[in-house]
């Protein structure tokens, strides 16, 4: 197994490169080094000098992809592209453009994330698998047809709605918790409590609906007509045979996401006020701030190339029959 | 039959039980649910209030932003100020004895009188005397240990290495505010490493700035370290236009007469700076941990940053070494009356502390202030309709749900306009002849701007007449000051001339009916913009809708920022929409818009319309010298003449600033000029108290009948399991 996870650490390498290609590709195509020098230096009595000045500090004044006034490995290495990405593959995210250290920031943003995204992660899927065996085992019945009726009304609905109509009801007709905000400690379990309950609902539909078509599959396979046949009551085929079977896809959906936790919600953190990482990327596109935006996007990838090598391992724990190699 | 015994534990139980529940809901219910805040700070006299961005900079040599100056001008003061409650706009002393003496020479060195001509006048004196006493806040940029010596100025890598926050540092000292830091201060100002936004502008007017500045660069690219290490002793480094002349007193020598420079010395560009804190903040590895000057600011001010997290929150907390300030004595007639002076000779500032709020999105802003967790709000159009109501007579007044709340509502004309500009350098819209003039009026006429602010934005504008808003020397209001181009007077007011006029305009400019009369081809004419989302599209369709009532066809070019920014630059956008804010309130930063020499193509400045006319070049070079007198006005009066005729502008309008706030919030008069207004106002924690409890009980039942609900519809779900558990293996 060992040589496989090296293989596919190896493997990783070239994505990396390829992605960080593309965002630094799609940035400058969109922003050139002069506008994000006005974009820092404001937009009221910008000088041209002060915009040179700006680009030749920060290291934008050199060619973006290949120098064709420099001589041998310079042409490649005496760019923009070269300065800027060597140090991300030692996780080096530097400065941003503004002059904060990215790595102290995105430690700093990514606990406010964690503290929605795992709640939120860990009760839907308890509520999910719930719902869904409970369906299962009311299956072809009416509340079987209900359920789904509701759960496709919920996976309809857009998540803003969620958001806006949770504050509304939640904060602003019943006073229960803050509309939005955030503190430190457990000053902030009363700012949680929304953005988890507006989380873990938002995703019943599409979740449970999952679920549900996995356990359904399930239940109609020989070995649970075995278990039937035994004389096993519907609760104990329910919980001891089928829902572990169907954990294996269960696990592959949850283990792939665990990385990208840390990464946050943007729309989510945005309404409620959390300062989390969710709205680092976007915050930082806006400023035109490549620095952040290419660390964000490297780190992303690497969070989500992680998941699916855990993804694979854990395969392997939970399936017998599975063997890396 | 015989009685079941129960022990005296058990039956006190279930009372015990009761009593403990009474307790917890009482308890709960004497404080309200959804406060953000801690509760114990309820009593506090602290003021709450909110930011949608973090700002850039809070160094006063970089920050020019509004969302910046909310924080810094608390912090930061100036030789001067804004009187706070008396209009027209005047400046005061604030850290200053006393307004600047003026000295005016000339090429001989001899002085001469104020009103000589411009071209007389080769040198102007600024002398400013400062309040002696005045302290820095508490800093460890200034402590010291028992031998005098600065006990943060040499630090070692790893003791930077431990740090993350100001805070790391412990140990705070203060000093003496001297006439050296503000010429520290300008001094940075030169230095091209900072990037000030002035820079450029001070050169044409401080003796030997713009060399200084070289000069600067110069030996810091040299000696001194790179990427922002290193520090530049500017104290070693004279600067020749400016000097302190003793411990409080200092002179700026400018090469030329330019009266508008008081209004630069309001603003917190020339705030004092301690030596002690650009040597703290030089050293090397600060940069790389977070610890700047633009993220933690030093200052003499009422009021300190005491926490700085703008993805959260920023705390703006009482300076205790701050030297005190009483609040005015005397202010325009109503203000009395307004309540306005009830403060009158207390000393400032009221509050002990600021909390600002990150708040990105409006309706939770919105909602909070009406929970009464924010003492003020501005008011966006999604709540406009909830908060603000028009009587019969086009007055803005407040609805019932907000009087009932005691909400009080003050409205604004800010010192800004925002306009849709004709690129004068494009061979069809722009240039001065008879024809582009004619085409120009008649597109004036027809942009209907009344119609524009009804609909876009909430009545929140007045239509312009010209360059210059209401408050600024040189506006006239009507009748007198209407633009006769483009309104007629009724009734002593403006009304828009009817399409009729555009449309005959428009014929006489050689397109009649939107047709080129020589080749009978339609007029097509391009709108250049940035539109990013849904709202732009109606905005867009409204505009391209003026312009067909000529029959003219409008293509809308959109694009996004960077590219909107570089056609600009180019010049090869024809028509847009621009905007300015005032920097101080004198027409001479409005007619700069105008004038030739600030050509965007040209000379990159601020005139976005490229507008270039001689005569107008030449009134707007003698007028910006002079003091506001009948004089001026009449010179005001020819400038706006030519500039209404040339229509380089439709002139658009000036923004409405409408606020909303609380009745625990006290001695809030709209002042567009002053930033730093934080010191005035006064809050009362108790009525806040009071109404955020009435305003927001826990209200409980919708959650036990939800749990009833789902009891209740279980019920058929756990027969159902039951009898299938029952029945026999299918």
């Amino acid at each position: 197994m060992m040589a496989y996870i090296i293989r596919r650490v190896l493997y990783a390498i070239p994505i990396l490169i390829g992605v960080n290609i593309l965002t630094f590709v799609l940035f400058f195509v969109i922003n050139s080094p002069d506008d994000m020098a006005r974009m820092h230096l404001g937009v009221k009595r910008v000088t041209p000098e002060a915009i040179e000045s700006w680009k030749r500090e920060h290291g934008y004044d050199k060619p973006l992809l290949y120098n064709d006034r420099a001589a041998g490995a310079a042409r490649f290495t005496d760019t923009i592209f070269f300065q800027k990405s060597l140090k991300l593959f030692q996780f080096d995210f530097g400065l941003s453009d503004s002059g904060r250290d990215i790595g102290y920031d995105i430690s700093q943003r990514m606990w406010p994330s964690l503290a929605i995204a795992v709640p939120v992660l860990f009760i839907g899927l308890l509520v999910n698998i719930s719902y869904a065996l409970l369906i299962a085992f009311f299956r072809a019945t009416y509340i079987d047809f209900w359920s789904v009726v509701l759960l496709v009304m919920m996976m309809s609905i857009s998540s803003l709605f969620y958001i806006i109509g949770g504050q509304y009801l939640v904060s602003k007709v019943l006073h229960l918790v803050p509309i939005s905000g955030y503190d430190t400690g457990l000053a902030a379990i009363k700012f949680l409590i929304l953005p988890v309950i507006i989380g873990v609902v938002g995703g019943i539909g599409a979740g449970t609906r999952w679920y549900r078509t996995l356990f359904l599959e399930e239940i109609n396979k020989d070995y649970v007509r075995t278990a039937r046949a035994k004389g096993l009551s519907e609760r104990l085929v329910l919980f001891r045979h089928v829902l572990k079977n169907a954990l294996i896809p269960i696990l592959t959906g949850v283990v792939v996401v665990l990385p990208l936790l840390f990464m946050g919600s943007l729309i989510t953190e945005s309404f409620f006020g959390i300062p989390g990482l969710g709205s680092y990327t976007i915050d930082a596109i806006n400023r035109q701030d490549f620095a952040i935006v290419r660390a964000m996007v490297f780190l992303g990838s690497v969070l989500y190339i992680l998941g699916l090598i855990l993804t694979d391992i854990s395969y392997t724990l939970v399936d017998p029959r599975v063997r890396l190699s | 039959m015989r009685k079941a015994y129960r022990s005296p534990i058990r039956r006190l139980v279930a009372p015990m039980a009761l009593v403990l529940v009474m307790l917890l809901t009482a308890g709960c219910l004497s404080k309200p649910w959804n406060n953000p805040y801690p509760a114990r700070d309820s009593d506090k006299n602290i003021l709450y209030s909110s930011f949608e961005e973090r700002p850039k900079h809070l160094d006063p040599v970089r920050s020019y932003s509004s969302n910046e100056y909310a924080f810094i001008a608390q912090i930061y003061e100036p030789p001067f100020q804004y009187d706070f409650l008396r209009r027209p706009y005047r400046l005061a002393p604030l850290s200053a004895t006393r307004l600047p003496k003026v000295t005016y020479y000339d090429a001989k060195g001899k002085p001469v009188d104020a009103e000589a001509a411009s071209g007389d006048i080769t040198m102007a004196v600024y002398e400013i005397e400062i309040r002696p006493g005045i302290h820095y806040q508490p800093h460890p940029a200034f402590a010291k240990d028992e031998n005098g010596a600065f006990l943060y100025h040499d630090l070692s890598t790893e003791e930077i290495e431990a740090a993350n926050r100001l805070a790391d540092f412990p140990r705070t000292g203060t000093r003496e505010l001297v006439a050296a830091d503000f010429v520290y201060q300008i001094k940075r100002l030169a230095f091209p490493h900072l990037h000030s936004p002035i820079r450029g502008l001070m050169a044409d007017y401080i003796i030997g700035f713009d060399a200084y500045g070289k000069r600067l660069q110069k030996v810091f690219d040299t000696h001194k370290g790179k990427n922002g290490t290193g520090w530049l002793d500017l104290r070693q480094y004279p600067l020749e236009g400016v000097e302190a002349i003793g411990r409080y007193r200092f002179r700026i020598r400018l090469k030329q007469k330019y009266p508008q420079f008081a209004y630069w010395l309001a603003m917190p560009f020339f705030a004092p700076m301690p030596w002690e804190a650009d040597r703290f903040y030089a050293q090397p590895g600060m940069a790389e941990h977070n610890i700047t000057l633009d993220w933690y600011p030093v200052g003499t001010g009422p009021f300190m940053l005491t926490e700085n997290n703008p993805n959260l929150r920023m705390v703006l907390s009482r300076n205790p070494n701050f030297h005190g300030e009483s609040y005015p004595e005397q202010g325009d007639p109503g203000d009395a009356e307004a309540g306005l002076l009830r403060d009158a000779g207390k000393p400032m500032p009221f509050i002990d502390k600021a909390i600002y709020s990150l708040e990105k999105e409006s309706i939770p802003y919105w909602n909070k202030f009406l929970q009464g967790y924010y003492d003020s709000s501005g008011i966006s159009s999604d709540s406009f309709d909830q908060a603000v109501q028009f009587s019969a007579q086009g007055e803005a007044q407040l609805t019932d749900a907000m009087r009932k709340k005691g909400i009080k509502l003050l409205t604004a004309v800010s010192t800004s306009i925002s306009y849709m500009g004709f690129n004068m350098r494009d061979p069809v819209i722009g240039g001065l002849s008879e024809s582009a003039r004619l085409l120009r009026q008649a597109i004036s006429i027809a942009v209907d701007y009344e119609e524009y602010i009804s609909i876009f934005a909430n009545g929140r504008g007045v239509p312009a007449q010209g360059p210059i808003p209401p408050g600024i020397f040189g506006y006239r209001p009507p009748p007198r000051g209407v633009n006769h181009y483009v309104y007629e007077v009724v009734n002593g007011k403006p009304h828009r001339k009817p399409i009729e006029e555009a449309r005959r305009l428009l014929a006489k400019a050689g397109y009649p009916g939107g047709r080129k009369a020589d080749t009978g081809e339609p007029l097509i004419l391009y709108f250049d913009v940035t539109a990013s989302g849904p709202d732009d599209k109606a905005r867009l369709n409204w505009v391209r809708k003026q312009f067909a009532r000529l029959g003219i066809q409008l293509v809308l070019r959109t694009t996004d920022y960077n590219r909107f920014q570089e056609k600009m630059r180019k010049g090869t956008a024809q028509i847009f929409w621009w905007g300015w804010n005032a920097d101080y309130p004198d027409p001479e930063n409005f007619f700069f818009l105008l004038y030739g020499p600030n050509g965007k193509v040209a000379h990159g400045g601020e005139n976005a319309a490229n507008y270039a006319n001689p005569e107008f070049d030449r009134l707007f070079e003698r007028m910006k010298n002079m003091r506001n007198s009948p004089e001026r006005q009449k010179v005001i009066d020819e400038m706006m003449e030519i500039v209404r005729r040339d229509a380089p502008w439709v002139w658009g309008m000036f923004p409405k600033a409408f606020s909303l706030h609380h009745a625990w919030y006290h001695n809030v008069k709209p002042n567009l000029m002053a930033n730093n207004t934080l010191k005035y106002r006064r809050v009362d924690p108790q009525l806040r108290k009071q109404k955020r409890l009435a305003w927001n009980p826990p209200v409980l039942w919708p959650i036990g009948l939800l749990l009833a609900l789902l009891m209740v519809s279980a019920i058929p779900a756990v027969v159902t399991w039951r009898r299938r558990e029952r029945s026999a293996a299918r």
